[in-house]
């Protein structure tokens, strides 16, 4: 097996046992990353020389470990890539903008700084739609990623970066963060897996804001076993965000063990989410896959989630009203470039216009329309009202079953261009995602087959807020029972 | 839901944000669009729905307001595009 085949944790387990080298599996994700990243594009910035110092040193750890002097924490000498709107110190932080050209954070997000304590090598920075925004990794300044199984194709986004590089096996796993649906859609058109914790689970500090209530860091990996791996790492309090849930957090890993078995698990399929107009295999492939969870034993049953066609425009009022408001900060005066204008109010606004992109900028248009003297309690207030009856159908559906199955996305991926000039056509693809932010409970996306085009297809599982053990012990015995996770692009 | 060019130019000028001329014809059409899509939203009954602000249940966040270390004042500037004196420079807010 090539060291770049390897998951997250067989590398984790081989290099505590000493079979791999990390110097040796840092160079060969760095050779992989040298041979396609040109006509994918997944990176925006690349520390070689310092993955490969901390390669050597973890080598070091890893010997005097196995000689019973001091620990080799769960990763140490794992190499990883962060999603490029969080923070890593000594990396550059562009968000995919031109308005934070050469800013370089003075930290790292707290997800990060705990996953570089357990050992992990961070490789460097994947590509994103400008500060998140968009379906497709398009909208960054930066130029598109391609999707490893057809360059001709988006990877999804806004997390398209670390999707594509997970994809081509540039690295075993990545961060990325989901507002709606950024973790998940991407990990679908991609054909690997993604997941996106209950809002509260992971903190949100050095994740550069988007939609506040609705932000959340995610993990894309090439299995369950290792999406549970990482968040296990980064989950739990943070002082520093005062959105973090101060719950324990369980050992997901622990759960994933054993006979794969579903037999007491009640899955719902709700009806609202196979809709005129998605693609067949879609549907048949998610079917399929539901009837493999039944093999194993689930419960299969319908349910209804009856506001499903109302998520689409609440979120797309709340989530751009939030924007409207977290990108106020970026105006020319702390950090990021300024353009010279005649006075102080022309510096920001001609420092907004030129540095922010299309997509950035209606989303500001429409957040700050939204929030404006006379439209607010017609737009926002009544998005966020909506907002209620969407958790509440979560709420009712989760007494009746377990966990919810569902497409991740109503197509595979769409080609490069093909829904740039319709933004509403482009709001579509995250139709069956942003539900699961707007009522913060979690969202695992799973490979569950391919289109006739053999471009992959992903099922979403949904469960309650905190219930990812449960999530990831389906998905995971789902994946020991199927293949299409080990399936890879041919580059 | 119709849109006029001066309510488009009010809400960039709320936003801080220049736009050329044809920026703003285009931003006025594909926001109509979207604000007749979100339309649908005006059909649903909320009167007796309360209103989610977020998901979490409200619990006290606060702590001790107690010194602690933070950002050096030269790490804190290094990233400014302008910067005077240890503070950060501004275009002038009167004249």
């Amino acid at each position: 097996m090539k060291l770049t085949d390897l998951s997250l944790a067989q590398a984790a387990r081989m290099l505590r046992l000493g079979e791999i080298s990390s110097k040796d599996l840092v160079t060969a994700c760095l050779e992989r990353i040298d041979r396609h990243d040109a006509t994918q594009h997944a990176f925006l910035a690349l520390r070689a020389d310092a993955a490969l110092e901390e390669a050597r040193q973890a080598d070091r750890r890893l010997a005097a470990a196995r000689s019973g002097q001091g620990t080799a924490p769960a990763l140490l000498g794992v190499p990883l890539a962060v999603k490029d709107v969080l923070c890593v110190e000594g990396l550059p932080c562009t968000c995919g903008s031109k308005i934070l050209e050469g800013f370089y954070p003075p930290f790292d997000a707290t997800g990060v700084a705990r996953l570089r304590a357990a050992g992990a090598i961070v490789m460097g920075k994947t590509n994103t739609d400008e500060f998140a925004m968009g379906s497709s990794t398009e909208n960054s300044a930066y130029g598109v990623t391609h999707n490893p199984w057809d360059a001709a194709r988006v990877p999804g986004g806004s997390s398209g970066g670390s999707a594509a590089a997970v994809a081509a096996r540039m690295v075993p796993a990545a961060l990325g963060t989901d507002t709606g649906g950024s973790v998940r859609q991407p990990a679908s058109f991609c054909g690997i897996t993604g997941l996106k914790p209950s809002y509260g689970r992971v903190s949100r500090y050095g994740l550069v804001a988007y939609g506040s209530s609705l932000d959340c860091l995610g993990v894309l990996a090439r299995t369950v076993e290792d999406t549970a791996l990482v968040l296990g790492l980064m989950a739990g309090h943070d002082p520093l965000d005062s959105t973090t849930l101060d719950q324990p957090v369980p050992d997901y890993l622990q759960s994933l063990a054993g006979e794969p078995d579903l037999h007491g698990l009640r899955v719902g399929v709700p009806r609202e989410y196979f809709i005129a107009g998605m693609q067949p295999e879609v549907e048949h492939a998610v079917r399929q896959a539901v009837r493999q969870m039944a093999s194993l034993g689930a419960d299969v049953r319908e349910v209804s989630l009856p506001h499903t066609e109302y998520a689409l425009p609440v979120y797309y009022l709340i989530a751009p009203a939030e924007a409207s408001a977290n990108l106020a900060r970026y105006d020319g005066m702390r950090f990021g470039p300024r353009e010279a204008a005649p006075d102080l109010w022309k510096t920001y606004a001609t420092t907004r216009g030129d540095r922010f992109g299309a997509e950035v900028k209606r989303r500001i248009m429409l957040g700050t329309y939204a929030l404006s003297a006379g439209y607010y309690d017609a737009y926002y207030g009544q998005a966020q009202k909506v907002r209620t009856l969407i958790r509440d159908d979560f709420d009712r559906a989760f007494r009746e079953v377990d966990l919810i199955a569902c497409p991740v996305a109503p197509t595979t991926a769409f080609r490069i261009g093909e829904n740039s000039s319709d933004p509403l056509a482009m709001y579509l693809e995250d139709v069956f995602t942003l539900p699961a932010n707007l009522a913060g409970i979690p969202g695992l996306a799973l490979p569950c087959g391919f289109d006739l085009q053999g471009l992959p297809i992903g099922m979403q599982l949904n469960g309650p807020p905190l219930s990812e053990l449960q999530l990831l012990r389906a998905g995971w015995s789902y994946q020991q029972s199927t293949a299409w996770h080990l399936e890879a692009p041919a580059l | 839901m119709a849109l006029t060019r001066e309510e488009v130019e009010h809400i960039a000028h709320l936003a801080h944000l220049n736009l050329t001329a044809d920026e703003a014809a285009r931003y006025r059409e594909q926001l109509e669009a979207i604000l007749d899509y979100a339309a649908r939203l005006q059909g649903v009954d909320t009167s007796s729905i309360a209103p989610t602000t977020s998901v979490l249940a409200p619990r006290p966040v606060l702590r001790a307001d107690e010194p602690r270390p933070s950002l050096a004042p030269d790490e804190a500037l290094r990233q400014a595009p302008d910067r005077a004196r240890g503070q950060f420079r501004v275009p002038p807010v009167f004249e």
